[in-house]
Parts: structure tokens; sequence; C-alpha cells
């Protein structure tokens, strides 16, 4: 990527991600490959699903995709063009990609408003806005992550919102530059069961209505499968099986994601463990 | 085996005793059989937790039972109320008769102990007679019983995964051949594979030594899978209890169904969730 | 599908319930920042403002305290409340305005180290790299200095600095010093918590959002540190009011300004303890005993903010024996052993 390239189709690439970090142990140390050789293209209004057990780098290309990290080797593409780490090109970038963290009990500042969270991205990616204007711009997004009237949460801070209500603000907060891309790092695996889908149909509803291009990191097979129109199964920094989401899920390749379907709940078996269980005595 | 009685309990409540008091369990009535697995389902602060605290006893202020009888009923036929037990008899029923592993049990193994040094340390207390070379002896079968190689019992909590540590957790719940074992979230911390042999091995030594299971957790599918029959807890009741598989195909409270739908199948249709765009136009058109 | 955890919409017209909201988040906003009354805070915070008043108001009310026409070392009565001194100043005026100007070194001080704290733990805890080796390494250096020694070698040295005219011997100058090397402990606190704080999801969030690092600092996490800067500010008074109490007594304090210390340290000169003149020396002795005693108070009280579990667990006991008592509850021995 020594040479310029040309505004391209439109898209966020990660081309060929490499990220090493090292480990010192006493006198020794050692690499540890967390992201291994990792290549895939968002396009908008399309979701990918980045599926692995915690420890084989999906975090890590989140944060990667974000600029949060750096890489060893490889780079991040946005409509062809590299993704920079810093200045005001950086800026740009991030009014175009946004991520959306894992525990929204961690990720939104418990000193500062509901409303705070949301106006601050908008007063950095549009410095001609007016006070007003950002408000308004503000509270329309919380009715759009359906937290109505607005009002009603604007002025509240963190803890005293639940946590599906938290992953909406930090979805808003996630739209408020006016991202085309969103990185969603497990955004529901902290959250109460019974609320998990209400928020994946909000980013579903969300991702149709607005073209957006997502990235839904996740351990969970079966949201991942609903979810999002191809899958990748990452495993120890690789990217070991991708295709079609019913394809992956229905028919799979490679062993690993064999393993993880095998491991995965599925009621349907009921009883088949206790069987095998039996048998095997 | 199964069909006895052996863990009764009768209108249990209990209150969280803070400024306004937290009924954090209303009126709960279970009865556990011998040998049967008993999925306890709910979402936090559905109550689960303090009831499987409640049941062993082991609730610390501001937490305290207000109501309800809860009785044990043991193997040679003596029934033991669990309520009154205190001080030494306490002591002997928990562990003993009815034992426990929590979801972070594996981040409570004593981190400059030895495996080994922790699993003689329970004999030790709760099997004065047993000698040096028995404890040895017993403590490397337990590992083998779960699924650890015996030659990690020299081994420190530091140097095991985190699936190896909680299986050296149940290897210590096993320990005193229990006859009830309740699980509070045992895998919820691990990854999905680590989870599955677990739960397999949990399995495998259930239907070796007959201990029965309360096995709670948010997972319902997972339940279905392993239980013969679950309770679906709600805002400190059970509002629905049954065998695992009317549950699954027939359940009757709309909460149970709204869990169920919370889980879209991993192999079948949808559910409650529809994100392609094709079917989504195609609905609309 | 709706969250089903989402409250019902309110029933009155938005207009005036968004007010209402306003208003009530202002006030919860306020709230926040208050810490929640205890035994320990009020007790600190009477003792504190009562010290505080006397210190402002008093100094209006009493006589010169330079006025030497009183007869020497009365003992305390009617026309002298606490007597006078051997060179006849009224004592009562001199605590009055000696209590002013401590409280006055103490605040400077502490003000001054809290503010070097957080440019030296804040900054290297967050930025971290070679600003952290700069910035730790300079803190460390303050730290192993024995700090009293240092204060009297800066005082002695500052004070024979020329061209400083009446500022020599200010009580501003003597704050300055005590805040110049009293902020290293504080540092090392600061950087711990700004390191820990700088992994936070939050912040990270704030990156992402598009937020630059000074604003980050000052906006993200500082306002998330106010107890601690608190209770460090409240820690740094401390030490200042007696460090500047040790330095008069050493007879290097502020001769320009009246403080507890310069008392002190005239009532040693004056050998007001060899001739039993207790009323010299006492209340000036108390007044900072018990500023001191004070400020700690509150400062127990923020650590029972920022920690939760200290103020709970006594209650939670108390609640449980009082249940216990009312025969509310049927398993006697329930904790753990």
């Amino acid at each position: 990527m020594t040479t310029r390239e040309p505004v391209g189709e439109p898209g966020l690439e990660a081309r060929r991600l490499v990220r090493d970090y090292r480990i010192r142990s006493g006198l020794r140390t050692s690499t540890l490959h967390a992201v291994a050789d990792v290549s895939f293209t968002i396009r908008p209004g399309r979701t990918i699903a980045l599926v692995g057990e915690s420890g084989s780098g999906k975090s890590t290309v989140a944060r990667i995709l974000s600029r949060l990290e750096t890489t060893t080797s490889g780079g991040v593409l946005l409509d062809g063009v590299a993704a920079p780490m810093r200045g005001a090109a950086l800026e740009r970038y991030r009014s175009r990609v946004q991520l959306v963290f894992q525990d929204p009990f961690a990720s939104l500042n418990p000193f500062h408003t509901i409303l705070h969270h949301i106006e601050r991205p908008l007063r950095i990616h549009n410095p001609r806005m007016s006070a007003s204007e950002v408000r308004s711009r503000a509270h329309e997004l919380l009715e759009r992550v359906q937290l109505t009237p607005s009002s009603r949460y604007a002025d509240r801070r963190p803890h005293e919102l639940s946590g599906g209500q938290r992953q909406r603000v930090a979805i808003a907060r996630a739209l408020a530059p006016g991202a085309t891309y969103i990185v969603a790092d497990e955004p529901v695996s902290m959250l109460d069961v019974s609320i998990r889908l209400g928020v994946l149909n909000l980013l579903a509803e969300l991702q149709r209505s607005e073209g957006l291009g997502v990235l839904y990191i996740t351990h969970d097979l079966a949201t991942a499968r609903h979810f999002s129109d191809e899958i990748l199964v990452m495993y120890r920094g690789e990217i070991v099986e991708r295709g079609d989401a019913d394809t992956v899920i229905l028919n799979p390749q490679h062993a690993y994601t064999r393993t993880l379907l095998d491991a995965a709940a599925d009621p349907d078996r009921l009883g088949r463990l206790r069987e095998e269980v039996r048998r095997s005595q | 085996m199964t069909g006895q009685p052996v863990l009764t309990a009768r209108d249990v409540s209990i209150e969280y005793q803070v400024e306004p008091p937290v009924k954090a369990v209303q009126e709960v009535s279970l009865t556990l059989h011998r040998g049967e697995i008993l999925g306890l389902a709910g979402e936090s602060g559905c109550g689960k937790t303090t009831l499987a605290y409640g049941l062993n006893r082991l609730l610390k202020a501001p937490a305290l039972q207000t109501s309800g009888e809860i009785v044990f009923h043991d193997r040679g036929g003596a029934d033991i109320d669990v309520v009154g037990l205190s001080g030494e008899s306490l002591r002997r029923y928990r562990w003993d008769k009815v034992s426990m592993v929590f979801q972070g049990s594996m981040n409570s193994l004593n981190p400059v102990m030895s495996v080994r040094a922790q699993l003689d340390d329970v004999f030790r207390t709760h099997r004065p007679g047993m000698g040096r070379a028995e404890r040895v002896r017993r403590s490397a079968e337990l590992l083998g019983l779960v699924g650890v190689d015996p030659s990690r019992l020299t081994a420190f909590p530091h140097e095991l995964s985190g699936g190896m540590r909680q299986r050296v957790m149940i290897a210590m719940a096993l320990a005193l051949d229990p006859q009830v074992m309740i699980m509070d979230e045992p895998t919820t911390a691990l990854d999905v594979v680590v989870q599955r042999g677990i739960i397999r091995e949990i399995m495998r030594l259930r239907e070796r030594l007959g201990f029965a299971v309360i096995f709670i957790t948010h997972d319902l599918p997972l339940l279905i899978e392993i239980s013969d029959r679950i309770a679906v807890m709600l805002e400190g009741r059970i509002v629905e209890l049954g065998d695992a598989e009317r549950i699954y195909r027939r359940p009757e409270h709309d909460y149970t169904k709204r869990l169920l739908a919370s889980f879209p199948s991993l192999r079948g249709d949808r559910g409650g969730f529809v994100r392609r765009r094709e079917e989504q136009e195609g609905a609309s058109a | 599908m709706a969250d089903p955890r989402l409250p019902a919409p309110p029933a009155e017209p938005l207009p005036t319930s968004a007010v209402a909201t306003e208003r009530i988040a202002r006030a919860s906003r306020v709230r926040t920042l208050l810490p929640s009354m205890s035994g320990k805070l009020l007790t600190g915070l009477v003792i504190v403002g009562v010290i505080v008043l006397f210190g402002l108001v008093a100094p209006a009310f009493v006589q010169d305290p330079r006025d030497s026409g009183n007869p020497a070392l009365l003992p305390p009565g009617p026309d002298h409340l606490l007597g006078t001194t051997k060179l006849g100043y009224d004592v009562f005026a001199q605590l009055a305005w000696g209590t002013q100007g401590s409280l006055f070194v103490g605040l400077v001080a502490g003000v001054v180290s809290l503010l070097l704290a957080v440019v030296f733990g804040v900054l290297a805890g967050y930025f971290g790299g070679v600003l952290d080796e700069i910035l730790t390494l300079l803190t460390n250096i303050m730290l192993v200095i024995p700090g009293l020694p240092l204060v009297m070698v800066i005082a002695a040295y500052v004070q024979h600095t020329e061209g400083l005219g009446p500022l020599a011997r200010s009580s501003f100058l003597v704050a300055l010093v005590l805040g110049i090397t009293g902020w290293a402990g504080s540092a090392v606190v600061l950087r711990a918590t700004a390191r820990s704080l700088r992994t936070r999801d939050y912040v990270a969030a704030s990156r992402v959002a598009g937020e630059r690092p000074l604003r980050i600092i000052f906006v993200e996490i500082l306002p998330n540190l106010v107890p601690l800067l608190a209770a460090q500010l409240i820690f740094g008074v401390i030490f200042a009011v007696l460090g500047e109490a040790g330095l008069s007594y050493l007879g290097l304090g502020p001769t320009g300004s009246i403080t507890l210390g310069t008392m002190l340290n005239d009532a040693q000169t004056g050998q007001a303890v060899g001739s039993g003149a207790w009323w010299w020396f006492v209340p000036p002795g108390a007044v900072i005993a018990l500023l001191g005693a004070g400020l700690s108070l509150i400062n127990f009280a923020i650590d029972e903010i920022v920690n939760p579990k200290l103020r709970l667990a006594p209650q939670a006991a108390r609640r449980q024996r009082k249940a216990r008592r009312a025969g509310r509850g049927i398993a006697d021995d329930g904790a753990f052993a």
C-alpha cells in the first residue's frame, strides 16, 4: 500500500490485518498472534458476523477498525482509501466508522447525562451546528433508538437506565457523527436475555433504513445466523471459515465450526445429550 | 433411582432488609427428587441466586428468610429441618449433603495453595478420621472424575485455565459425596466449547453418582437440553414448573413464552427475529 | 419489538414534563456531587465550619493583636478572654488572626499541591509512555527527599533572597513552599487512578467519538475523580497547616504574619510552658488539633462515599440485628461462618 489508491468501490475493507503482541515473561519474550492475516469487506447495507470464542482475536479486529489499536501489518481501507491513525483525516474517518461497545454499563460515563453522550459527537463532527440544532438532533437520535419520549431520558444519568436502554444510547451515540459503518462488539452479550432481541432488532432496523454496513461480533451462532448476511468464523486469530450465513450454520465445512455448533445449546436436541452420556457409561 | 424427594422447600420467602425492603423470593415451593436435574430459569434480579443461597443456608445480611420451611430427606430416611440447623449440624449439612458451585467459583480457589492442598483441606475438615494416603488417593480420584489429569494435583490455580479451575471446583463440591448439588451459572463465564465439556461432565457424573442437581441459569435452551424439569422464575416467584419437554413444546405462562422467543433457533426458523432485506421486502410487498 | 423494561410514557403533556424532568435532573446532578450526610461528615463539617467562621469573622471584632499596651502574662479573664502574652498581646486576638493566617496557608498550599498533583499524576497516568516516565521520575524524587528538611532549606533560602521585600517572610510564600513540596503523594494516587480510568470503555468511547486528549482528561475523567480530588485537597490542607506550624515552631515561619504556628513559636521562645502560661499555647494547639480532626472526619466520610461497602456493612449488620430481635427471621444463624 505504498501508492495512494483512487477512491474505490464503497466499502470498509480490512486487508490482511495482522496484530502481534509481544509477551514478556522473565527474560523470554514470545509473540502472540492476536490477529493473523484477516481480510474482509463490509459493504453498505450488508451485515457480516464475526464469530469466535474469547481470545480468538475478534475484539482486536473491532479495535483496529475503530482505530483504537494499530496493526503490525496490513491495513484498513475506507472506500479504497487507507484509514489514518491521527489528525483531521482520522476525525473524518471516525465520522463514518463507529463502534458500539460490549458493556453498556462501562461504555457510558457515569458522571455525564445521556444528552451529553449524544451531543458531544454531534458537536465534534458538526462544528458549525448551533447549540439548539445540536440539541434537537440529539433528541431526534434518542427517538430513533426508541427512547421515547426523548425528554424523559435526555437529562438522566447512565445508572438510572436499564442495560437495554443504555445500549440504545450507545447505538445513538454511534449514529450521531453520521456513521455509515457500525462495528458492534458483542452488543447484547451483557444484556438480559429477554431484551437482547429488542436491541438486535433495533440495530437491524436501523441498518435497513440507513443502509448501514455492520460488523456484528459475537459468540452466539444463532443470532449471527439470523442477523447477518455472511458469517466469518474466527479461531486463534485466523478466519477458518466464511460464507453465506445459512450455509455456514447448516452446512459447516471446517472442524472448528462444527465444534462450535455442537457446543451451542439447541433445545431441539432435547434429551440427546443424556442419551449420549448414558450410552458412553 | 428417581422418585423420592431429596429436598423440599415450602412457601419460602426471602427478603433483603434494606430501605425499602426487597422481597427477593416470594412463597416458593419446590420439590427436588433424587437424581433429577431441576433447571431454574430466570433473568438477573429474579431471585434465583437468592433462592439457591437460601436452600443452602448461605444467606448473608441484609438477606433474611422470613418464612417457609426447607426439609432435606437424608439417604438413611431421616428428615433434616434445614431452617433450624445451626453451628456444627449446619456445617455438616453444607457440603456434606448439599454442595454448591457458583459462577465465579473458579476465582475463589486460594491462589497460594496447590490444588492438592485445597482438596486435602476439605477432607481434613470434614473427614477427620481419614488417613493421609487415603486423602491423596481420593483427591487424585476426584480430579480424574471431573476430567482433569491427576498429575495436575500439584498445580497452583494460576497454572490452570478457567475451565480447568471450574472443574476443580466441581471436584471439591463432589468431594464429600453430596446428595444434592446446586449449580449457579456454573459455566456462564466460560467459552461455549469449554462450557459444553463441563456440562457433559456434570451429566456423566450424575449418571454415575446419582446426585440431584439444581441447575440455575438464564440460558433456557441449555436447560431444556439437559434438565428433567424446569422452574421459571420471575420477580421472586416460580411462574411455571414442568417437564423440560412440556415447557419447550407447550409453554403456558406468557413470560416463559417470551423467554423462549428470546432465543432464535440455531437450525430452525427465525422465530421472533426478522432481518433479511429480501424477506422484509417480501413481507411488505 | 419494544424494550419490555421501558417505563410507560408520562401521562401529562410533554412540555411541562420536559421542564419538570430538567429541574429534577439538575437537582439530582447537584445531589450526586454532594456526599450523603453521615454522622462523621456532619461532625467534621461543624468543627471545620466553626473554625473557618471564627477565622473569617473574629478578626474584625478583636483588638489589634500586636497591641502591647496590655499587662503581660494575664491569665484568662473578663477583659482578655484568653489572657495575654509576655509582650502583652491579647491571646484571643492573636488566636483569631492566627486561625485566619493558618487557614490561608492551608488553603493556598492545598490548592497549589493539588494542581501540581493533577498535572504530574493525571497527565502521567493518562498519556503513559515517555511523558509518564519523566513525570513519574520527578514524582519519585520528590517522594524520597525527606519532606521537612527540604521545606526548611527552601524556606530558609527564599527568606534570605534579596529583592523579595516583605514577601520574603509572608505566609503566602510559606504556603507556596509547602505546596511545592507536598504534592508527590497525591500525584502517585492520582496517577494510579488515572491509569485505571484510561482503560475504561467510556474513555475509549470518547476517543472513538473524536474527543481530544485534554478534553477527555478534564471533561470525561476528572469529574469522576472529584471525591478523590476533594480527599487529596483536604489531605493537603491538613499537611500544610501542620507543616506551617512545624516550620514556625522552628523559627522558619512567616514572621510577617500571625499564624497558629507563629503563636506556638512565640510561646516557646517566651517560655510559656516554664512560666505556667497555659492559656498562651493551649488555644492555638487545640485549634490545630480540632482542625486536623474535623478535616480528617470529612476525609473519612468521602472515603465511605467512594467505597460504599465501608458505609453499608455496619448498616446491614444493624438491620439484621434489628430484624432478628423483632423475630422476623426464622433462620437464626444464616451468615457464613
